[in-house]
Parts: structure tokens; sequence; C-alpha cells
């Protein structure tokens, strides 16, 4: 990384601007988490001996479904996850090795989904969904979003940059297509694939609108969507429980966060650069 | 006719791709087009055509318009607020001062959070009498305040969540943008003598400008795309003060099941999208990519 930028602001005063925006934004999540640690009493008191406690997490954890609506997201995101990553590089393996008559406009039309995000149609993708008997399903949670484009456009940058004399070579051994992709194109593109499966995971475990549209029942409900059904009721009245069930919920991706940092700045890095 | 074997190949890899884009992104747009023009089946009423009257409703309807204003302030509130305090986060954590690893992770975190989690962390941070904010307003005297629940505070209240979420989501951009700009440019500024604000200005965020407009097209998206908050805070309240576009779309189509009214809303959001579309592709992509 180039320091030379920065290298005349390393003044104190600069610094000491950081870390006060740095506070700002981390005092959020730093107030709730001394309420959901602390017994209701010390909610919004802060007293230096308060009593540390979990009861807070128990109470939340027996107040609804959490490990239902955990299952639940995990099962979407990997759907999703799966299901992208075998669509996406199958059409960016065509885009890139099979361009033929009529592709460069399929292309376009794949672009062009980049700005119409699925929410948008979310009243017809449901009236779809009803037709295909889907509602209330994990599958009809994840379909409208399998083919995205901004994965197909991704590995296709990738794959336009792997050298065409490995192709050769390989189809001279007498590959199959599917293994030529499978033995060249992958392992090359293999740090923009957990790129953009990290951003996949990311965005799916956090997705709530079109979940919530579609899913009403314990047994579909994600995560995001069973907590504001939990939240709505506790709102106002028990602070500390709703702060408690909020934590639970965003703690295996904040978790997995804190622990892979690196990976995941650099995977959004990766999948921003063009 | 014997098929060539790109064709060949190329159709059936692109096979599955085609078939979802087609049944849940151009299908969809069709009908949707097609259903504004009718009206919504109720009950034994079958759905007739009507012409353009879904649109002349939308014309004096002062909700919608009310989701219009909200937002367009919005958006041109969140846009470039959080462009600027991205670009800031990212000349403060790029480097390897000491600490920047914590700072990164205080900006980047709001981004990894669900925006329903984020929602419930702020309501909290907001609500009156036990929120951070009043016990802080409370001291100076200007507590009990119920910042979501008044007309005048409302939407910015969502305006500073947004902003909170999306600053350190754009950080990253610009710091890979930061890693791309060449170091013989910065030295040659600094042969010149340029200080450091003047290098900033001339150099930097000149040669930053793809990023920029690659975050500003992506934070227009959001700013249309996201209202989670608000289905967790507001509900558009009070008194339509926080009705954004994509959320009054939803209310008209899952909450009163005007689903054809609903049709033409959304026809009016994809209208804004495509002309940010046609703006990208069109003007941005030629005229950004100097480099």
């Amino acid at each position: 990384m180039n320091t030379i930028v920065v290298a005349r602001t390393g003044s104190a005063l600069v610094h000491i601007a950081g870390w006060a925006l740095a506070l700002i934004w981390v005092a959020p999540l730093l107030y709730a988490i001394w309420t959901a640690f602390h017994p209701p009493a010390f909610a919004a008191r802060f007293v230096l001996m308060a009593p540390l406690t979990l009861e807070n997490f128990e109470r939340a954890w027996h107040a609804a479904p959490f490990a239902q609506y955990f299952l639940n997201s995990f099962m979407l995101v990997s759907l999703v996850l799966a299901c992208q990553l075998v669509i996406c590089t199958l059409a960016a393996y065509a885009f890139v090795c099979f361009p033929f008559r009529g592709s460069d406009l399929l292309f376009s039309l794949v672009l062009l989904q980049l700005m119409i995000m699925p929410e948008a149609l979310l009243v017809e993708n449901y009236r779809t969904l009803g037709k295909l008997g889907l509602i209330d399903t994990i599958v009809g949670m994840g379909l409208p979003y399998m083919a995205s484009a901004f994965g197909i456009f991704l590995i296709r940058q990738t794959f336009k940059g792997v050298p065409k004399e490995l192709e050769e070579a390989a189809r001279l051994e007498g590959a199959n297509p599917m293994q030529t992709l499978w033995r060249v194109y992958i392992p090359i593109a293999r740090p923009t694939l957990i790129a953009f499966g990290l951003v996949t995971v990311s965005y799916h475990w956090n997705n709530f609108l079109w979940p919530l549209v579609v899913s009403n029942s314990v047994g579909t409900r994600p995560i995001t969507v069973g907590l504001q059904v939990f939240a709505t009721i506790e709102q106002g009245i028990d602070w500390s429980l709703v702060t408690a069930a909020t934590l639970l919920s965003v703690a295996p991706l904040l978790l997995a966060f804190l622990i892979f940092q690196r990976q995941f700045v650099q995977s959004f890095m990766r999948a921003g650069i063009r | 006719m014997k098929l060539s074997r790109n064709a060949l190949w190329g159709s059936l890899l692109l096979l599955p791709a085609t078939v979802l884009l087609w049944v849940f992104t151009y299908q969809p747009i069709l009908t949707t087009l097609i259903n504004s023009f009718y009206s919504t089946p109720r009950g034994r009423r079958q759905s007739v055509f009507i012409g353009a009257d879904h649109y002349a409703r939308m014309a004096v309807d002062p909700v919608f318009w009310k989701a219009m204003t909200n937002n367009a302030v919005y958006a041109a509130v969140t846009i470039p607020l959080s462009i600027v305090l991205a670009l800031t986060m990212a000349l403060l954590v790029q480097g390897r001062l000491r600490g920047t690893t914590a700072m990164r992770i205080a900006f980047f975190t709001p981004t990894v959070l669900p925006m329903v989690a984020v929602a419930n962390i702020w309501l909290f941070f907001y609500a009156p009498d036990y929120g951070l904010i009043d016990q802080i307003l409370s001291v100076v005297g200007l507590g009990g305040y119920n910042l979501l629940g008044n007309r005048d505070t409302a939407l910015w209240a969502l305006i500073a969540i947004t902003v909170w979420k999306e600053a350190g989501f754009f950080m990253i951009f610009y710091l890979a943008g930061l890693q791309q700009i060449s170091p013989t440019l910065l030295e040659a500024a600094d042969l010149e003598g340029a200080t450091y604000w003047q290098r900033l200005w001339r150099v930097v965020i000149p040669l930053l400008m793809p990023t920029t407009l690659f975050i500003a097209i992506n934070a227009v998206i959001g700013a249309f795309r996201l209202v989670d908050h608000v289905v967790a805070m507001t509900k558009g309240g009070p008194d339509n003060t926080t009705m954004l576009l994509l959320y009054y779309l939803y209310q008209v189509g899952f909450g009163f099941w005007d689903t054809n009214y609903a049709a033409a809303i959304t026809v009016v959001l994809l209208t804004i999208l495509a002309v940010i579309a046609l703006f990208q592709f069109g003007y941005a992509d030629k005229r950004v990519h100097y480099r």
C-alpha cells in the first residue's frame, strides 16, 4: 500500500480526529453491548461496577425460536451461494470462451440487471412464486437472486485474464470444455470466487425485505425477519431483551468478520475493482 | 443446420442463467408494465383495462409525492455525506500508522450488520429517556426528545443511520482506489513542492474520480433499495415523513394488496433506475476512464 498519500497527515491532530470518528462509529454498538450484558436495571445507567450477566441472552434465546431462524438463514445462504457459484461460473465461462451470435446482447441484458435490484420487482416476483407454489419456502426466497449479474460480471472479468494458451494446451491434451473449466479456469479464479462468496454470504445473511414478503412461518423465516418479528413486540418494553436478541442474531457474522477481518476487507475490495 | 461448437456449448452453459434472468427480471418487468394499465382484481371483480388511470391517480396521490420528495432529500443528503466520510476514513486508515486496523474495523463493522439489527440498535440509541443521545441532550436540558416520533427529525434520524452504515462500505472502494494510484505521480507532486492539500485536491481526488463515480452510482441505487430501517423503525411515519418510494411500493403491494397500482409505482421506480443505468453506460463510462 502506498503510504505516501497520508505521510504528512500523520500529525497528532489528524490522529485524534480519526480516533474521535472511530469512537462515534462504534458508540451505538458499544451502547447496545453494555445494555445486553447488564441487568435491566442498568440498561441505560453507567455504573462502573454494574454486575455483568448473560441472563438477557438466555431469556432472548428462549423467547423466540432463534435456533430455527439461524438454521433457516444458514440453509438460505448455503443454497444461494452454491447455486450462484455454479450458475454464474457457467455463464461467465460461456461469455469468455464460447461467444456466439447474440451472446453480446445477452451480456448487455445481464449488465442491465446490475441496476435493477430484485427488490424493485417484489410484487411481480411474489406473483410468480405463487404460480410456482414456492411462497413460504427457502427455495423461493433464494430463486430471484441465483443468476447474479454481479457474479457473472465479476467472474467473467477474471476469466478474461486467463491466458488463451492454457486453454489450448488443455484442449490439445484432450480435455473437454467442462474439464478445462474445472482444471484451468476455476483454480485461477479461486480468489475471485472466494471474494464473491463472502460478499454474497453477507448480503444474504443480512437480506430482509424480500424474505419478509416471502416467509410467513417459523420454519422458513431467516434470522433478520425472525428478529424483526420478535423485536416489534418487545421494543420499548424490555430493551435489555431486544439488544441481547439483536446481538445474538448478528453474532455469527460479526465474529466471522472480526476473525477474518483482512479477508473480508480484501474481498470487498476485490469485488469493487472492475 | 449444424450448430457451431461455440453456439452449442455457449447456449448450454448460459441456459440456467438465462432462464432465471427471464423469469425473475425481464418477464416481471414486462408484466409489471402491462399490469400497470389494468385495475387490481378484487374478489369477484375482474381486472379490466383502465388505460393510464393508475398514473393519473399517482399524479394526485399526496403520499406518492411525499415518498418521491423524501427519497430525493434522503438521496441528496446521504450520498454526498457518506462519500466525503468514506474518503476521509480511507485516508485515515490507509498506510501503516499505529491503530489503523482498529479504526478500519470500527468503520467497516456497520457494513457487515443487517440493517434490521442496526435499526434495533439505533432505536435504543434514539429512545427517549433511555437512549444515549437523549441522555446527552438531557445534560444540556434538551431531554425527552423522541427523534423518530417527531415530524421534523424522523427522516434525519434515518439519514444518520444510513450514513453510519454506508460510509464504511464505500471506504473499502476508496482504499482499493488509493492502492492503484501510482507512487510516481505523488512523488512528482512532491518534487513540485505541492503541499498535502494541493496534492490531495490536484492529484489524489482527480485520480479517484472513477472510484467516486462507481460509489455514487451504487449509493444512488442503495438510496432506492434499502428500506429495511423504515420497516423496522417508523413504517413511513410519523405522518409519512419517512415514507420512501420502495417502502410505499411495499405498503401498496403487500399492505393494501393493490397490486396493479403497485405495478404502476414499480414502473416509476424502474424508470428512475433505468435513467441511472443509461447515465452510467452512456456517459460516465466514457468520461471517467481517461487513465
